[in-house]
């Protein structure tokens, strides 16, 4: 096939072709019109003010990546003025964070950003392969979610640091709007395709420059900048990525790939919709704890709903009956315009408070994290059993096989 | 270089070289880069593409039991990217694309994290 020539400068040879529009590009200009888009993003939403100190949430993969070194040249290249600096969280899971580590330790040299790693060990007493060695690896992925949510503020906290950038891409904000819309949760889609998360009761500010930026350009990005990036699957998760949302969204990007943009578009849309009260009803409970499930990438669709949905009722039973009574009303209250005014009033009664044992942010008295470093922490002599109970059979069975496993082995 | 049995008269086989990144290299021995040869002609007389290299590789090269994870309905699993010599595959005419001696062909995936 006769080479095809750039759509932009008609003169070099195409290697890509972008996702959103069909335009052939070459090299220079992809990566060029890239950046700008990104630029574009970020002063269409204010998202930076001059002399900004921001943290970009690190782990070494392609996401993070591509944001630091896009965050770089664009402060460059137009004179943000920003402080970046690299914040990685260490969950604790040898043989796959420590060589992702040093990718990020590398990004540091190369990007000439400051680094700073805040691990699960020293925030929580528990690295992650403590914690699967005591619930199992299934529904592990839950704890590492939660604790990496909190980990993050509190590292931005400790650096005296009020914005987190993360790499949540064009694909997982479309893979949430789905997600929340399959499970009709309208104050989470309504938060969900925003650009910035932020909380009245947190100072720590969390945006997504790149949440335009398609999951395939990033990679390529990645690759035509010969970026150093680290790709290797959880150890404790390694066919997380078949969850059904995230292949509900290559497959769709396969058929038509507009279709991306297009569902973070309709989910922009459909958040206009949601009614004020009942887009600020989660806020206080959700946004300090429950985004977190997007901790690896987009963790909530590429994990087997299952083992979710089981963690989520275990942590629902703990929860207390005013939430839980909230959380009907609400339901009612956008379905039924007619009693908005009681229930709106019911809504923004549930104020935000500060969890009783570490002072995060929470709904609860006792923030998520800390209710799961409760079951850990009760167990850990014996282990198991009792964490086994609010979770599906399969699960507690195979966590009680582990232990006998292990039994016998010591025992021999 | 040796002559393959399905080489044409006088026709080379095909040396190519195969990357795998992005979390792809996991399900071939974490390797990225493989050297791969390739007959010039099928035993139907038509050119190898590459539709016979996605076969030939899983045939060959990958030791990997989860094949879904590379290969879906008998191509390649949507989310992996396939360069050729540097180009979205879909500029060079996806799986019928012939390839050529000295063809450098990148899958990547784009499904891992990190």
């Amino acid at each position: 096939m006769a080479p095809t020539a750039c759509f932009n400068c008609k003169e070099a040879r195409a290697v890509i072709i972008r996702p959103k529009n069909r335009h052939k590009l070459c090299r220079a200009c992809f990566i060029n019109i890239f950046e700008t888009e990104v630029h574009e993003t970020i002063i269409g939403t204010n998202l930076f003010f001059p002399g900004e100190r921001v943290a970009i949430g690190a782990s070494g993969g392609k996401d993070s990546t591509v944001l630091a070194a896009v965050l770089k040249t664009l402060n460059e290249r137009y004179n943000y003025g920003l402080d970046l600096c690299l914040l990685s969280i260490d969950e604790g899971i040898r043989g796959y964070r420590d060589d992702s580590l040093e990718t990020v330790k590398r990004n540091a040299v190369q990007y000439e950003m400051p680094l700073d790693i805040l691990g699960y060990s020293e925030l929580y007493g528990w690295t992650m392969d403590q914690v699967v060695e005591q619930v199992g690896k299934k529904g592990n992925c839950t704890y590492c979610g939660v604790f990496r949510r909190q980990a993050l503020d509190r590292g931005a906290a400790r650096l005296g640091i009020k914005h987190v950038v993360t790499g949540h891409n064009a694909d997982d904000v479309a893979e949430t709007v789905m997600m929340n819309l399959l499970r009709g949760d309208l104050p989470r889609l309504s938060r969900g395709t925003s650009i910035v998360t932020s909380s009245d009761a947190s100072d720590i500010k969390r945006s997504k420059p790149l949440k335009y930026a398609y999951e395939k350009e990033i990679v390529l990005y990645a690759h035509h900048r010969q970026l150093d990036y680290f790709t290797t699957e959880c150890i404790y998760s390694p066919e997380a990525f078949r969850g059904s949302a995230r292949t509900l969204i290559k497959d769709l990007e396969k058929i038509r790939p507009s279709s991306i943009l297009d569902i973070v578009k309709s989910g922009e849309d459909m958040a206009a919709l949601v009614p004020v009260e009942v887009r600020g009803a989660g806020k206080s409970k959700q946004l300090a704890e429950e985004e977190s499930a997007g901790g690896c990438g987009s963790q909530n669709g590429r994990t087997s709903g299952g083992e979710m949905a089981a963690m989520e009722a275990q942590l629902a039973e703990n929860e207390e009956a005013e939430s839980l009574e909230t959380e009907i009303k609400l339901h009612n209250g956008s379905r039924v315009k007619a009693n908005r005014g009681p229930t709106g009033k019911a809504v923004k009664a549930q104020t935000i408070k500060h969890c009783e044992r570490c002072n995060y942010i929470s709904s609860q008295r006792i923030c998520k994290a800390c209710t799961l470093l409760d079951g850990l922490n009760r167990n850990r002599p014996k282990t198991a059993i009792e964490v086994g109970v609010g979770m599906e059979d399969e699960e507690s069975s195979s966590t009680l096989m582990r232990q006998m496993e292990r039994a016998q082995l010591s025992a021999t | 270089m040796t002559d393959t049995p399905n080489a044409g008269q006088g026709e080379f086989p095909i040396p190519i070289t195969v990357e795998f990144t992005g979390g792809l290299e996991l399900l071939f021995e974490n390797e990225r880069k493989h050297k791969v040869v390739l007959p010039a002609r099928l035993e139907d007389g038509s050119r190898p593409n590459i539709s016979y290299l996605l076969k030939y590789l899983v045939d060959n090269l990958m030791k990997d039991q989860r094949i879904d994870m590379f290969i879906m309905e008998d191509n390649v699993r949507p989310g992996i990217l396939v360069l050729i010599n540097d180009a979205d595959w879909e500029l060079e005419g996806e799986e019928a694309y012939e390839l050529q001696q000295g063809d450098n062909i990148v899958f990547v995936s784009t499904l891992h994290g990190g």
